[in-house]
């Protein structure tokens, strides 16, 4: 099943008179339980596509399907709900609320969809993420793998068909960087397509797929395998 | 519900900021509602002194009505004197339901202040039922060297029954027989006796400084008024008139206090648009991972407004208990700068007051909070997001 298909996808803009073409005519798919990074050099388009992915912006032309519902000249209302119900993301920064707990950050995204998770599947999360007896800490307290492990949490718990993750181990010693790995191939064996932006070549490898854009164009889409 | 929980978690990540703040609001609206509480108890404590004087009508010699009035409700020097014919030509009206005729001097004290004497006769009580006897009984006859004492003046010279006074610049020494119960009146700090001992031993033969009288119909005032014209030497004042001039006298003292007041409020709102949009700007990447994780326009305008209507509600319950403990301060203060100020409480703070002011405050949270929700909610996740990097 398809969860991203993206086709003949242009994203341009205009800096002065110039047209900057920051993506031109990218065309990929990701399937469900398939995990993805996509590799660049800065100013490849790698933000850009990630955007786009997200429902953060809207392409200029093309056609970008995310669980089948075409994405591309949605309004800012439709793309909420796309984002809540089909994707979680991960951040380098964590971006986590600093005063609220574990468990209240991980509710987040219930808060927002103005739903209310059993305790069940909030205490199941927790739990496979390592964080069980942590829920009622103050996120400020915990460590840099704990912090990310908490934002992980928070992207899964609605259940997500697609993780975007931007740079996830950026912050991570390796340890805890293996551990998260080992967290997303757990996740992609349940179906949840993961689509990862990074430089980190280590953690590229471990995807199933790497697609390597430059100057706003796919260069490469290989099987991981070949950069191992 | 669980946006309150967070709006509530945001205020408390800076605290001195919003301790402030909420401090700036409390300080509005303790002055706002000192000043409607002022506005309430004044008229309150006028009211009671001025119905407390028992009659409609004052009767005095010419001369600034008000002045008199006020002389009768206060006391001071500078009284004038009537014959006391007077009295005797008008008490036969039958208009008149009841009336007592009044003899008041004013003697000064060692170390400032005054007392005030008022002679008086047995009508004096019908006029004014309320004032009954702590201790003691009424003259034994109208030419008695008795006296008998205000509740509060009893206390201050701590005077009992048998107690003997000396009034100064007389010759006579008095007997106290009676200390009235209090009547949260002026009158409480009077020293009362016999009208004919009064004009005795103040050498004030035939005066009067006042004749209190209660007409039968209200109505028939303004008629009363004219048939008096014809007495040259005298005036009549309607005590509702008394009530309406002193109410513009201070009226002046609460333009002041007002406009206080609403440069406090206003700067309450500057300051709370001011900490909360400090707040969303600090909180920019925040905010746009919230949008990007699900959070709807108006879900981040309602975070921000709730935290702005925190903020205010807090402010407005410190400010009404900062109102309710500096009470007495702010009375004691503004005693000193009123022409008139009656006896009991000036500032009278209400339930419905208080929960007025907390209204108040909450709208003003509602309005200072429109701007920096809107900032807030109209942010593009992506460029929020990216503005730290």
């Amino acid at each position: 099943m398809k969860i991203i298909e993206a086709i003949d996808l242009k994203k341009y803009y205009t800096r002065g008179i110039e047209t900057v073409k920051a993506l031109d005519g990218v065309n990929f798919e990701i399937s469900a339980g398939e995990i993805v990074a996509i590799v660049g050099p800065s100013g490849s388009g790698k933000t850009t596509l990630m955007n786009l992915i997200s429902c953060l912006d809207n392409a200029t032309q093309g056609v970008l399907k995310i669980n089948g519902t075409d994405v591309t000249h949605l309004k800012e209302a439709q793309l909420i709900k796309i984002r809540r119900e089909n994707i979680g993301f991960i951040f380098q920064q964590f971006y986590l609320i600093p005063t609220l707990t574990v468990k209240e950050n991980i509710e987040l995204p219930s808060i927002f969809a103005n739903k209310k998770f059993p305790a069940e599947i909030i205490n199941n999360t927790l739990k496979q993420l390592g964080l069980a007896g942590k829920e009622n800490l103050p996120v400020k307290m915990l460590n840099s793998g704990d912090k990310q492990r908490v934002s992980i949490a928070r992207a899964l718990i609605d259940s997500p068909r697609l993780i975007i993750a931007d740079e996830p181990t950026g912050k991570l010693e390796n340890k805890v960087r293996d551990e998260i790995l080992v967290i997303f191939k757990e996740l992609a064996k349940r179906g949840i397509a993961i689509f990862i932006a990074t430089h980190d070549l280590e953690l590229a490898a471990n995807a199933d797929r790497i697609i390597h854009l430059q100057d706003g164009k796919i260069v490469s889409k290989a099987e991981s395998d070949l950069y191992e | 519900m669980r946006l309150l929980k967070i709006a509530y978690k945001n205020i408390a990540r800076k605290k001195i900021r919003s301790l402030l703040t909420i401090g700036g609001v409390a300080m509005a609206v303790a002055v706002l509602v000192s000043l409607l509480g002022f506005n309430a108890g004044y008229k309150m404590a006028l009211n009671n002194d001025v119905d407390k004087m028992g009659y409609q009508v004052l009767v005095t010699a010419k001369g600034c009505p008000y002045e008199a009035a006020t002389l009768m409700l206060k006391g001071g020097g500078g009284l004038r004197y009537m014959d006391a014919d007077v009295y005797d030509r008008i008490v036969t009206d039958d208009r008149i339901d009841k009336i007592t005729p009044q003899l008041a001097t004013v003697k000064t004290i060692e170390g400032g202040g005054f007392t005030m004497y008022m002679g008086i006769e047995d009508s004096y009580t019908e006029l004014k039922p309320w004032a009954t006897f702590k201790e003691g009984k009424w003259f034994t006859s109208p030419e008695a060297l008795e006296v008998i004492i205000g509740y509060e003046a009893a206390e201050l010279e701590q005077r009992t029954i048998g107690d003997q006074i000396f009034i100064p610049d007389t010759r006579e020494i008095l007997t106290v027989v009676g200390i009235f119960e209090r009547t949260g009146t002026q009158d409480d700090g009077v020293i009362f006796l016999p009208l004919k001992t009064a004009q005795k031993i103040f050498d004030l033969p035939d005066q009067l400084t006042g004749i209190g009288i209660k007409l039968k119909d209200l109505g028939q005032l303004s008629a009363f008024e004219e048939d008096l014209y014809d007495e040259g030497s005298i005036q009549v004042i309607s005590l509702a008139q008394v009530k309406g001039t002193i109410l513009n006298l201070i009226s002046s003292a609460q333009i002041l206090v007002t406009s206080v007041a609403i440069i406090a409020i206003f700067v309450a709102i500057v300051g709370v648009i001011n900490t909360i949009l400090m707040s969303v700007f600090e909180r920019t990447q925040e905010i746009g991972v919230m949008k990007a994780i699900g959070a709807g326009n108006r879900q981040i305008f309602q975070l921000i407004w709730y935290e702005t209507i925190i903020i205010c509600t807090m402010g407005g319950l410190l400010g009404s208990l900062f109102a309710l403990a500096g009470g007495s301060g702010v009375e004691y203060f503004v005693k000193r700068f009123l022409p008139f100020a009656p006896e009991g409480n000036l500032i009278y703070i209400s339930p419905q007051l208080i929960l007025f002011s907390l209204l108040g405050a909450i709208a003003l949270g509602l309005f200072s909070g429109i701007y920096p929700a809107l900032r807030a909610s109209l942010m593009k996740p992506i460029e929020a997001i990216r503005s730290g990097e």
